[in-house]
């Protein structure tokens, strides 16, 4: 017993990445799982996506005379928004249970149950993708279901949820908290949402592929740079609680 | 005792920077006698625009000031996170909250400008994006360390915050390009679409770099006495907590 | 990991503030290995933040804590494989079952072999017969069981306590007496807090107070013949 024991209930660590992964996975798996039961998160991203939808028709139809003018920027729009609403919840329940001491006491690398979270939140994001999208070919006529828009959507929400994941555990320690998420979150999302819909009217107004791969390098240089950034600050975020 | 040395420390900066504030305060006056009456017509406009063209000065100037309170906010901001001392955390604080003064007058000084030239207040043009954007990421950077009751964790948090936004603010910048571009690119001319566009002659020129100058210095004054504050404020705090204690 | 270590967990001159707010002043203890070390103190006497220094979740102002021959403001992430804790929340997800709230904690520490040990852990802790209903249909007293389960579930040599003792029951109460011998016998360095002095004398080999940052040892008379 004269030794720092209980490893032995403790297989090495040194898995290198299959044993990383597999620890991201326990988390997205773990927040997945009682996503499934509860439905918080993706019923209420859901229900405001749709109803955003709506609104927005409603708002439209009266003014507009052809919806491809503005379903870009109404798809980008609703995405952002109704993301913050779901984003709050990834940290903000587990700050109020008290369960992020138990994550962080773990002998898990912080970058981990980073991943692990934005995750989560990016099946998440898509579930509520997939159900926007026919809603909005249902009410604009507009199909926004080809290839490239998809692409731009998909790289778009990973950079999103890489921000805005960080941003929740940045503000789930704020007195303001859920209020503060989207003034902190919208501004920085700018280049994202700029190039989000640059790229959806690109293909709306069928300018051909050439004119989109400028906005793919943009979202995907985003995604990138916040994906090392969070890298980087991670472990500052979670130094101390 | 230390707390109390350390104060008379700092004040004994207080004559250097009543020295910088009169530089300041002087230098200021120069800018504007120079941009409203020194510096010569711009030749290629007429009217009213001629006489907007002034604001123009005040404009790119205010600009400087609010570019080096990014600056700032990026500098003071991995100086925290990397020696983990309150000083940079007010550095950085501090070149937030008057970069953000700077950056509206940028804003409205654009928009007035705006009216006569471009027959609008406001477009979405790349630059004038970007400047918006940026205002809005320095107010929300306001709002987050507000909210942070530990100055450790707000220092901390804001560091990190302002990290994402310095990634963003060049790409929000690029993305808007790709969109469009009406804002006159005064120093290489290039931009064929520019409109309200207007030549540079000498006396012109020489206006730009002193208002370039006086508002640094102007910026720098303001700085350096929202620095002092905030470290009096923080010592008085420490003061009040062995008081208590 | 073969060095001899003895006392496992050393605390030395450790100060913290809050603000400017000084809750720790200097704070020196050591917990060997086999021993139980209890720490009484009124709410806010910063009984928690020290047991949140121990565990490696808050740095100190001044001082370090030594875990074994390693000092935590050094370590890696996988310093804290060593430390089992129970918090004052449950740390438990209250929509998963007990199963699988602890069948989650062992996958991020890796257990070797997790379906027995979880297994035998809910035994012990009464709590195999509930254990595919959802956390938050169990009682206070079980939740606080399966925290417990879930803080020794990868055999930690350092155990940290925090109020194990409230919700619990007179069986609950039982259980972790029976949990903390155990833990003794094995050598395991275990740091409690408790507001129940009677529950400190009777699992405690030494007893101290926090007043005011400062560490006060509270005398045990008939410690030595209880061991």
């Amino acid at each position: 017993m004269a030794e720092l024991s209980g490893a032995e209930r403790v297989r090495s660590r040194e898995g290198g990445v299959a044993a990383y992964l597999r620890r991201v996975w326990a988390v997205a798996e773990k927040d997945v799982r009682a996503e499934m039961r509860s439905k918080e998160v993706v019923g209420t991203m859901a229900a405001f996506a749709l109803l955003a939808a709506v609104v927005f028709g409603l708002a439209f139809d009266l003014r507009v005379p052809r919806p491809e003018l503005v379903v870009p920027g109404i798809l980008w729009v609703i995405v952002l928004f109704a993301g913050v609403l779901g984003l709050h919840r990834s940290f903000g329940s587990e700050v109020e249970r008290g369960t992020l001491a138990g994550l962080l006491l773990a002998p898990v690398e912080r970058s981990a149950i980073f991943l692990g979270k934005a995750a989560a939140n990016l099946l998440y994001f898509l579930i509520v993708e997939a159900l926007l999208l026919p809603a909005l070919l249902i009410l604009f006529d507009v199909n926004l279901i080809e290839p490239f828009i998809l692409l731009g959507l998909f790289l778009g929400t990973v950079g999103y949820v890489g921000v805005g994941t960080l941003f929740a555990a940045l503000t789930s320690r704020n007195r303001a908290k859920e209020t503060l998420l989207p003034v902190v979150l919208l501004p920085v999302l700018a280049p994202l949402f700029i190039s989000g819909v640059g790229l959806t009217s690109v293909i709306l107004d069928n300018r051909g592929t050439a004119e989109v791969w400028p906005w793919v390098g943009i979202i995907g240089l985003y995604d990138a740079l916040v994906f090392a950034i969070a890298f980087l600050l991670v472990d500052v975020i979670w130094e101390q609680i | 005792m230390s707390t109390l040395s350390r104060a008379t420390d700092t004040d004994r900066w207080f004559m250097s920077l009543l020295v910088f504030d009169a530089i300041a305060v002087l230098a200021m006056a120069v800018v504007t006698w120079a941009g409203l009456l020194y510096a010569g017509d711009a030749v290629n406009l007429a009217g009213v625009e001629q006489v907007a063209q002034r604001i123009f000065y005040f404009h790119i100037g205010s600009n400087i000031a609010a570019l080096l309170g990014f600056l700032g906010s990026v500098v003071g901001s991995i100086g925290y996170l990397v020696s983990r001392r309150m000083a940079w955390d007010r550095w950085a604080a501090a070149s937030v909250e008057i970069g953000t003064v700077f950056g509206i007058l940028v804003l409205l000084s654009g928009a007035i400008w705006a009216k006569p030239a471009w027959n609008t207040y406001w477009t979405w043009d790349p630059r004038l994006t970007t400047a918006s954007i940026t205002v809005l990421i320095y107010i929300a950077y306001m709002l987050f360390r507000n909210g942070f009751d530990d100055a450790e964790t707000r220092a901390r948090f804001a560091s990190v915050y302002a990290m994402f936004a310095f990634l963003s603010v060049p790409l929000t910048y690029y993305s808007a390009r790709l969109f469009r571009s009406i804002h006159p690119i005064v120093f290489d001319g290039g931009n064929e679409e520019a409109q309200g566009g207007f030549a540079i002659g000498p006396t012109m020129g020489q206006t730009l770099t002193m208002a370039m100058i006086g508002f640094a210095l102007l910026f720098f004054a303001l700085l350096f006495h929202r620095v002092r504050q905030l470290a009096f404020e923080d010592r008085l705090n420490a003061v009040q907590e062995r008081v208590y204690e | 990991m073969t060095q001899p270590i003895e006392p496992l967990i050393r605390c030395e001159h450790v100060e913290k503030r809050f603000g400017h707010k000084r809750i720790l002043r200097d704070v020196s203890f050591t917990v060997a290995e086999g021993e139980v070390l209890s720490l009484l103190g009124a709410n806010g006497s910063g009984k928690t933040t020290l047991l949140r220094i121990i565990s490696a979740l808050v740095r100190p102002d001044k001082g370090e804590v030594w875990l074994g021959p390693v000092p935590l403001s050094s370590a890696a992430d996988g310093i804290r494989r060593y430390i089992g804790v129970v918090a004052h929340a449950p740390l438990l997800y209250d929509r998963l079952s007990g199963i699988e709230n602890l069948d989650f904690y062992a996958r991020l520490y890796d257990l070797a072999e997790p379906q027995k040990r979880i297994e035998k852990l809910l035994r012990t802790m009464d709590l195999w017969q509930w254990r595919d209903d959802a956390v938050r249909t169990y009682s206070r007293g079980m939740s606080q069981r399966l925290a417990i389960a879930r803080a020794v579930l990868h055999d930690p040599p350092v155990v940290i306590l925090d109020e194990p003792d409230t919700g619990l029951d007179l069986q609950g109460i039982q259980l972790l007496n029976e949990l903390l011998a155990q833990l003794r016998s094995r050598g395991r360095a275990v740091f409690t807090t408790t507001h129940n002095l009677e529950h400190a004398k009777n699992w405690s080999d030494r007893v101290f107070e926090l007043r005011s940052g400062h560490l006060h040892q509270i005398e045990l008379p008939d410690r030595i013949e209880h061991r």
